[in-house]
């Protein structure tokens, strides 16, 4: 099937403001946007800027907006976007150039959290901190977050407001509080209960 | 639950430190609240004047004799603080949450503490101070 491909791409040393280029690509339905882009890229206009790294949905580095949602662009089909496929930066971070955009801001509400096992304590027996099924399983799906930005850059306060957390940083809050092993739970709900968490 | 102190290596990120103050958690609490309390109150209200009497009905001797009857002064009293509080609360939300400059949302915020000191004075010295001329 031919797919049109409309890119949001930006270069800040030659371009003004942002602008749509339009490519024709053959694509097969199976074929991810992923493939896409390193079609375009590696056939089309090798100028082409975008992050990614491993390709499946493990690394978070291709998050971008697909069609008006964020997407990460190595997990959406071709069937499940359609023919005419618009692809821009995620918002609320400045734009590096195309695709690429400066993820600091976004990493600074996950530092603010403290994103590490605090346990300053010895263990129990001297040698290691166990930890039973029942007690990982409470936290097993936020250990799942591969930062993409996804989440917190499709939320409008995150783009105006420039000290909110943003949702990843509070999935990766809960990650660590429900820790049985972490002993900083007060450190990051004190974050968390400051004007820029989760009491918006 | 006791927190050992990682050190002093404990970084922010370039953001405020978090002060230990609940005022983000009772203003949240406030809202949902006020929010219930406040649909009983201002339906009520409608109900009473705009539903039960006619409009017309409606002139200074009405508030007068209404007002006679301490349980409503305290009824518009305390729709009044709600209302106010909520509604003024809910713009130093929205505030935080859209202006982008802190300059402009540091003023953003004197400012409707102003406003609703002002209109919490005058509103509760018009309920609460009125007294009937005519001695009702
Ligand atoms: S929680 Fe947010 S940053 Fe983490 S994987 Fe999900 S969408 Fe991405």
């Amino acid at each position: 099937m031919e797919v049109l491909v409309r890119i949001k791409r930006f270069n800040p040393e030659k371009d003004e403001a942002p602008y749509w280029a339009e490519y024709k690509v053959q694509a097969q339905p199976s074929d991810r946007v992923l493939d896409l882009l390193n079609h375009i890229k590696w056939n089309i206009d090798g100028t082409l800027s975008y992050r990614r790294s491993c390709a499946h949905g493990i690394c978070g580095s291709d998050a971008v907006v697909i069609n008006g949602v964020n997407r990460l662009a190595c997990r959406e089909l071709v069937k499940n976007v359609g023919s005419r496929i618009e692809i821009e930066p995620i918002r609320g971070l400045p734009v590096i150039k195309d695709l690429i955009v400066d993820m600091e801001p976004f990493f600074a509400g996950y530092k603010a959290i403290h994103p590490f096992l605090i346990a300053d304590d010895p263990p129990a027996d001297g040698k290691e901190r166990r930890q039973s099924p029942a007690e990982r399983a409470r936290f097993d799906d936020t250990t799942k977050c591969i930062l993409c930005a996804a989440c917190t850059t499709s939320c409008p306060i995150f783009w105006t407001n420039d000290v909110y957390v943003g949702p990843a940083a509070i999935v990766n809050a809960h990650r660590f509080i429900f820790d049985s092993r972490d002993r900083g739970a007060s450190i990051r709900l004190d974050v968390l209960n400051s004007q820029a968490g989760v009491w918006r | 639950m006791a927190t050992p102190n990682p050190g002093t290596g404990i970084r922010y990120a370039g953001r405020p430190r978090p002060t230990q103050s609940n005022f983000e958690l009772y203003s949240w609490l406030f809202m949902r609240v006020s929010g219930v309390v406040l649909w009983i109150l201002v339906l009520g209200h409608l109900l009473i004047m705009h539903v039960l009497n006619s409009v017309r009905d409606i002139d200074y001797a009405f508030v007068e004799n209404r007002w006679a009857n301490p349980l409503w002064r305290i009824w518009d009293w305390t729709m009044l603080i709600l209302a106010l509080i909520h509604g003024l609360n809910g713009v130093r939300l929205m505030s935080d949450d859209y202006l982008r400059k802190r300059k402009h949302r540091v003023i953003a915020t004197i400012l409707i503490y102003v406003a609703a000191f002002a209109f919490i004075l005058i509103g509760s010295i018009t309920i609460l101070m009125f007294r009937s001329p005519t001695g009702m």
